[in-house]
């Protein structure tokens, strides 16, 4: 399984081939709890890099996702209509939000990996 | 999310507890308080409604407000700043009620109990301050306020509640709803009210700022009993259709608006000298331009604070109070609409991020009430 890459807004991003998956990381399902409702893009929408295109509510607390690189969308995560608790659950896997097609390779690389994604939490904490 | 002066925030006498139990530490009111432990916001709210739940609200503002010649004095001097009827409250009862301003808004909502030779006030920790100096303010010769800022403040609430501190102190299962007494509690003094702002059964308990922790350290031990923080009291009375000081009622907001008309005595409504009678006069007689209603989104979306409220795309009114009710498994929301659009079942569009939500008004509470009787 490809390397996650992680934003400064807490999204992941994993490439495997030519599609990226997206979700929220475990730091920032912490600090929402428990999640009650998402709002997802649609599939076949051109997005950019940093644009916001999803929101994700707990029950205290309503929260923007953004596109950690540019892309087409062309999935998002069906199941968490119905159980949105899977981001808790599951943050980097079941709990995932949305694939890009079309993405630059380059442009994920160039993303935080894990080590440079936990000492950034440790410079926010 | 930090606020200005994050640096020094107050603390309450249970803030070391907070922090052993895994809390997470949010400023509130000018103070840091846990806005919920490790098991969360969801588990906390529905642990309060199904067992136990023991909340620490020390921040709020409480004193005494004594008269030389009696509580018939002090519950006269309080008449001069809110429309609820002190001079009519028994002792060892409790009344919810409003001060209000001279031009009918809301100063503040706060509970006020008669201890037989005092009054004992409970007021909102964002407005401690000002209450205190507008009371001073209108007090007459003889009467005296005395904050109590060496108390703590905890309520206990839920269905298992009151079974479980009557093992400490029996006698507090006799107490009726709206009832308080003093009552030794595993050697604590403490003053004990049947009630409290989550729609449960429970008891809300000031004891001295130095027996806190010690005494709720005992409380938790309970079975039961676990610690709940200020998200789950937040879903908790937004489910049982409460007012938050600030959010859904202000210095703006009339207590007829507010539909909190049933604080008002009756026999204030005949002498109307209190402050603001014009106006609630003016509205009970010729109706209020807008209310305060019970909101139910559809599908499974929350709409919060500040979201416009339209009918048919035109605006006609803001929810203050909005999000997730765990016990109804759905959004809800209050908020104030133009009267014409406050009955019940009447469709509603919520402007959440620049798309229309259906929603409708709804009854309030949520979730019934279920206080003891």
């Amino acid at each position: 399984m490809a390397d996650l890459r992680f934003t400064k807004d807490h999204e992941w991003i994993r490439l495997e081939g030519d599609v990226a998956t997206v979700g929220i990381t475990d730091h920032a399902q912490t600090a929402l709890g428990d999640v009650v409702f998402v709002d997802l893009p649609e599939a076949g929408r051109e997005v950019s890099a940093g644009e916001a295109i999803a929101v994700v509510e707990s029950v205290k607390a309503a929260s923007d996702v953004y596109a950690p690189v540019a892309g087409r969308i062309v999935e998002s995560n069906a199941a968490l209509a119905e159980n949105p608790a899977l981001i808790n659950s599951s943050p980097t896997g079941e709990g995932w939000f949305f694939r890009l097609q079309g993405v630059d390779a380059a442009a994920v690389a160039a993303l935080m990996d894990e080590a440079a994604y936990a000492a950034f939490l440790e410079t926010v904490a | 999310m930090a606020e200005p002066g994050g640096e020094s925030l107050l603390e309450t006498p249970l803030a070391a507890l907070h922090r052993g139990l895994g809390g997470r530490m949010v400023p509130f009111a000018g103070y840091a308080m846990p806005v919920q432990y490790p098991a969360g916001i969801m588990a906390e709210h529905l642990h309060c409604r199904s067992a136990a739940a023991l909340f620490d609200v020390s921040h709020m503002g409480q004193a005494e407000l004594v008269g030389a010649g009696g509580t018939a004095d002090a519950a006269k001097a309080l008449e001069l700043l809110t429309p609820a009827d002190v001079q009519g409250l028994k002792p060892g009862r409790q009344r919810y009620g409003l001060l209000t301003t001279m031009a009918g808004g809301i100063f503040d909502d706060f509970m006020v109990a008669n201890l037989g030779d005092r009054l004992f006030l409970v007021v909102n920790a964002s407005r401690k301050a000002e209450d205190f100096a507008l009371i001073e303010a209108a007090l007459p010769a003889g009467v005296a306020l005395r904050p109590l800022p060496d108390r703590a403040l905890l309520a206990l609430q839920g269905p298992q509640a009151v079974a479980a501190i009557a093992t400490l102190a029996p006698g507090i299962a006799a107490l009726p709803f709206m009832g308080i007494g003093t009552f030794d509690i595993a050697g604590t003094p403490a003053i004990v009210s049947r009630s409290g702002y989550t729609g449960e059964d429970g008891v809300e308990m000031s004891v001295p700022a130095d027996r806190a922790e010690s005494f709720a350290r005992a409380l938790l031990a309970l079975a039961g009993v676990a610690p709940a923080g200020l998200g789950a009291r937040d879903s908790l009375r937004l489910e049982a259709g409460l007012c938050l000081y600030g959010n859904d009622i202000d210095e703006t907001t009339s207590p007829v608006e507010a539909n909190l008309v049933w604080t008002i005595g009756k026999r204030r409504r005949t002498e109307w000298n209190f402050p603001g009678a014009e106006r609630v006069r003016e509205e009970l007689d010729g109706g209020a331009k807008r209310l305060r209603v019970g909101i139910r989104p559809e599908g499974r979306q929350p709409a919060r604070a500040h979201t416009e409220v339209q009918a048919g795309g035109t605006p006609i009114g803001e929810v203050t109070s909005g999000g997730f009710g765990p016990s109804v498994n759905g959004p809800v929301a209050m908020g104030y609409v133009a009267r014409e659009h406050a009955a019940d079942g009447t469709p509603l569009e919520l402007m959440v991020r620049g798309k229309p939500i259906p929603a409708r008004v709804a009854p309030l509470p949520f979730t019934p009430h279920r206080y003891a009787r």
